[in-house]
C-alpha cells in the first residue's frame, strides 16, 4: 500500500505544447482522488505519467517512497482500467485476467484461485470462457476492473473508464468502483470529465484546467469555496451564476437592482467585483440580499424547476422546487443568504470572499 | 433497406453487366476453356494436326521423374520465399512502426522494389551475381567463396530465392505495417503496465493480433510465388542450370513454349489453375470471415 506523491511535474511535448504545467499534490495512502477538468486540461497526460506511459519532463512523481520517474511500467506496481477497456480481444476472459500474474511468473494454482476470486467478487463468473467481442459494455467494464484489482496493485488508475457506458450502468459502476476501491483499500487516480462522477466518489478532488491544477481539496470544499471562477462555474449543474457588480462605500456590492450585503471584507468602494450565486441557493421570496427577478423562461426538471432571468445583464438561473413559479413572464422576488454568496475578482479570477 | 435497385426495362440491367461479362470470358474463361481442352489432346511434330487422347497427357505427366522434381523445386522455392519475405517484412514494419524521426521517407522507400517490374528486378539480380561481373559475386570469390550460380544449381536457386523474396518484402511490409498501426495502443500499453516486456508483448499480443494479416499474406505469397515469379526466373536463370530452377510455372513455359509439347503444357497449367482455385478457396473461407479471434 502507498500513497502519489506529485512534485512540480511538468510535460513539454516535442514542438513546445506544454501539456502540464508544474503540478504538486499528494494522494494518502488508500484515498480515491479525481482529477477532473475539461477536454485538454492535461489530466489524461498528468495519469499517464504516474503509469509510466508517458515521459516525465521535469519534476517527481513518487508511489510510496520510490521515485518511478525512470521505472518502467511493469515495475511500477499499479493497474490501470482504459477507456476502451483495451481487454486483449483474442484471449478469453480468464486468460485477460490472469495474464498480469503470468506474466509475474505467479504459480498456476494460485493464478486460478486469484482469477475466481476476482470473477466472484465481480460476479462475471459465468464469463470466463468467453471473448471480449461476446461480451457487453458493462460486462466488460467489470472484466477490466478485474485484470486490475487480480494484481492487488500498489495504485489504481482510471482513465474515464465509463464514459461508454450508458447513463443507467454508469451509476452503477460509480458506485461499485468506489465500493470496490474501499474494500482493497487501494489508493486510486481516477480521471474524468464528468463533474457528478468527480463530486461522488472522489476523497480528494483535483480540478485541472490548461495544465494548471486550479484546486485540492474535498468536494464539499470546492463546491462551498471554489477557488477560482473557473472551478466555481465547472463543478455544480446547472453552474454557478456569475453576475457582474460593483463595491458600495456602506460594504453592500450593488449589482444591477440588486443590493448583497456581504460578510466582514477587506474591499474598497468603487471596485468592481463579480458575485456568485448558486442556482440552488436562490429561494423564492426570501428576504435576506432580496431582488426582483423577471421570469423569461422556466424548465422543469421534476423535483426542481430552472427559472431563467437576467440580473445586471448577465443571465441567472435559479433552481426552486417544482410547482414554485407557475408561468414566465411575471416578475418575483428572490434572495440568497450572506453566507452563501461567492466574490470573485473580475482581473484574476480569483476567490475574494 | 431494401438495396434492391428496380429496373423497368429488363434488358438495361444485361446491357450494364455486358462489359464486364465481355472481359471475364474473353480473357479469363475463354483461354482456361482452351487449356483444359488442348490438354486432352495431342499435336503432331510439324503443328499441323491435333488428336483427341483423353488423359493421355496428365498420364505422361505423373510419370515423368522431371515433373516431380519441379514439384519438389517448387516446394522448397516457395517455402523459403513465403517465409523469408513474411519474417523480414515483419521486422521490418515492427521497427518502422516505432514513431521515429523521418519515418515517412524510410516506410516510402522501403515500399519501391515493389514498384520494380520482377524482369527488371530479376536482371538487376543477375547483373549483381552474375559470377564474372556481377559486384556481389565478385565481393564472394574474394572471401573465397566459390560462387557460381551458372553451374551450382543450389546456388542458383538460392539466387532466385533472393530475387524473389526481396521483391516481396514490401508487399508484405505494407499490410504488416497497416496490420501493426490498427492495434489499438492502448492494448500495448495494458500489456506493459501488466508487466510483459517488449519481446513478450510481441509473441503474446501482438504477433496474435497480426495473424489474420500474415494468414492473408501467406496465401498472397504462395500465389505470387508460384505464378508471378516467372518473371525472375526467366531473367536469372531461365530455369537452370540443369533445370535447378524450373518450376512448374516455368516448366509450363519451357516444356510448351520451348519443347513445343502444347498439350502436356496445358495439362501442367490445368494443374496449376486447380492449385490457384484451392488457394483462393481457402483464402475466402478462412481470412474473410478472421476466425483467429
Amino acid at each position: 500500500m502507498a500513497g502519489v506523491t506529485l512534485n512540480t511535474v511538468r510535460k513539454t511535448y516535442q514542438g513546445g505544447v506544454e501539456a502540464v504545467k508544474g503540478v504538486s499534490f499528494a494522494v494518502p495512502d488508500g484515498a480515491f482522488c479525481v482529477l477532473v477538468g475539461p477536454s485538454g486540461c492535461g489530466k489524461s497526460t498528468l495519469l499517464r505519467m504516474v503509469a509510466g506511459l508517458e515521459r516525465i519532463t521535469s519534476g517527481e512523481i513518487a508511489i510510496g517512497d520510490r521515485i518511478v520517474n525512470e521505472i518502467e511500467p511493469a515495475e511500477r506496481d499499479i493497474a490501470m482500467v482504459f477507456q476502451n477497456y483495451a481487454l486483449y480481444p483474442h484471449m478469453s476472459v480468464y486468460d485477460n485476467i490472469a495474464y498480469g500474474l503470468k506474466n509475474r511468473k505467479t504459480p498456476k494454482d494460485e493464478i486460478d484461485r486469484r482469477v475466481r476470486e476476482a470473477a466472484k467478487i465481480l460476479a462475471i463468473e459465468p464469463l470466463l470462457d468467453r471473448k471480449p467481442r461476446q461480451l457487453s459494455g458493462g460486462q466488460r467494464q467489470r472484466v477490466a476492473m478485474g485484470r486490475a484489482i487480480v494484481r492487488k496493485p500498489q495504485v489504481f488508475l482510471f482513465d474515464e473508464p465509463l464514459s461508454n457506458l450508458d447513463a443507467k450502468l454508469r451509476v452503477q459502476m460509480r458506485v461499485e468502483i468506489k465500493k470496490l476501491q474501499k474494500a482493497f483499500g487501494i489508493t486510486a487516480i481516477y480521471v474524468t470529465h464528468d463533474q457528478v462522477e468527480a463530486m461522488t466518489m472522489s476523497d480528494i478532488l483535483v480540478v485541472m484546467n490548461g495544465g494548471e491544477v486550479e484546486q485540492i481539496g474535498t468536494p464539499s470544499e470546492i463546491y462551498r469555496h471554489p477557488a477560482t471562477r473557473f472551478v466555481a462555474t465547472f463543478i455544480g449543474s446547472p453552474p454557478m451564476n456569475l453576475i457582474p457588480g460593483e463595491m458600495m462605500a456602506d460594504g453592500h456590492v450593488r449589482a444591477g437592482e440588486a443590493q448583497f450585503r456581504l460578510p466582514p471584507h477587506p474591499f474598497a468602494p468603487g471596485r468592481a467585483v463579480e458575485v456568485g450565486l448558486r442556482p440552488e441557493d436562490i429561494v423564492l421570496g426570501q428576504s435576506e440580499n432580496a431582488f426582483p427577478l423577471k421570469v423569461d423562461f422556466l424548465e422543469e426538471l421534476g423535483a426542481t424547476q430552472l427559472v431563467y432571468g437576467r440580473l445586471n445583464g448577465a443571465q441567472l438561473i435559479a433552481q426552486v422546487p417544482s410547482g414554485s413559479v407557475a408561468e414566465a413572464g411575471g416578475t418575483l422576488s428572490f434572495g440568497i443568504a450572506a453566507e452563501r454568496l461567492h466574490i470573485f475578482d473580475p482581473a484574476t479570477g480569483r476567490r475574494a470572499v | 433497406m431494401d438495396k434492391r435497385t428496380a429496373f423497368n426495362n429488363r434488358w438495361l440491367p444485361l446491357l450494364l453487366l455486358l462489359p464486364q461479362l465481355v472481359i471475364t470470358l474473353v480473357f479469363f474463361y475463354w483461354p482456361a476453356s482452351q487449356a483444359v481442352w488442348s490438354s486432352f489432346r495431342i499435336e503432331d511434330a510439324f503443328g499441323t494436326t491435333t488428336e483427341f487422347v483423353g488423359l493421355e497427357n496428365y498420364q505422361v505427366l505423373f510419370q515423368t521423374p522431371a515433373y516431380y522434381q519441379a514439384m519438389l523445386t517448387t516446394l522448397i522455392f516457395s517455402s523459403a520465399v513465403a517465409f523469408l519475405s513474411l519474417s523480414i517484412a515483419l521486422l521490418l514494419a515492427v521497427m518502422a512502426d516505432r514513431e521515429l524521426r523521418g519515418g515517412g521517407v524510410y516506410r516510402t522507400l522501403l515500399i519501391w522494389p515493389y514498384a520494380v517490374a520482377p524482369a527488371i528486378a530479376g536482371v538487376l539480380w543477375y547483373f549483381m551475381f552474375q559470377p564474372s561481373l556481377g559486384m556481389v559475386a565478385r565481393g564472394l570469390r574474394g572471401m573465397g567463396y566459390d560462387w557460381n550460380p551458372l553451374l551450382n544449381g543450389n546456388q542458383a536457386l538460392l539466387l532466385v530465392i533472393g530475387a524473389a523474396t526481396w521483391k516481396q518484402i514490401s508487399y508484405n511490409f505494407l499490410f504488416f505495417l497497416a496490420g501493426l498501426q490498427s492495434i489499438p495502443k492502448s492494448l500495448i500499453e495494458s500489456a506493459a503496465i501488466d508487466g510483459a516486456r517488449p519481446a513478450r508483448r510481441f509473441w503474446t499480443i501482438i504477433f496474435p493480433l497480426l495473424s489474420p494479416t500474415a494468414f492473408f499474406l501467406l496465401v498472397v505469397n504462395v500465389v505470387y510465388v508460384f505464378f508471378d515469379t516467372f518473371g525472375i526466373i526467366d531473367a536469372v536463370t531461365g530455369g537452370g542450370p540443369s533445370k535447378a530452377t524450373t518450376t512448374l510455372v516455368y516448366k509450363v513455359f519451357a516444356d510448351g513454349r520451348l519443347g513445343g509439347d502444347l498439350g502436356g503444357s496445358a495439362a501442367q497449367s490445368v494443374i496449376l489453375m486447380v492449385i490457384v482455385i484451392a488457394l483462393t478457396a481457402v483464402q475466402f473461407r478462412y481470412v474473410e470471415r478472421r476466425v483467429n479471434y
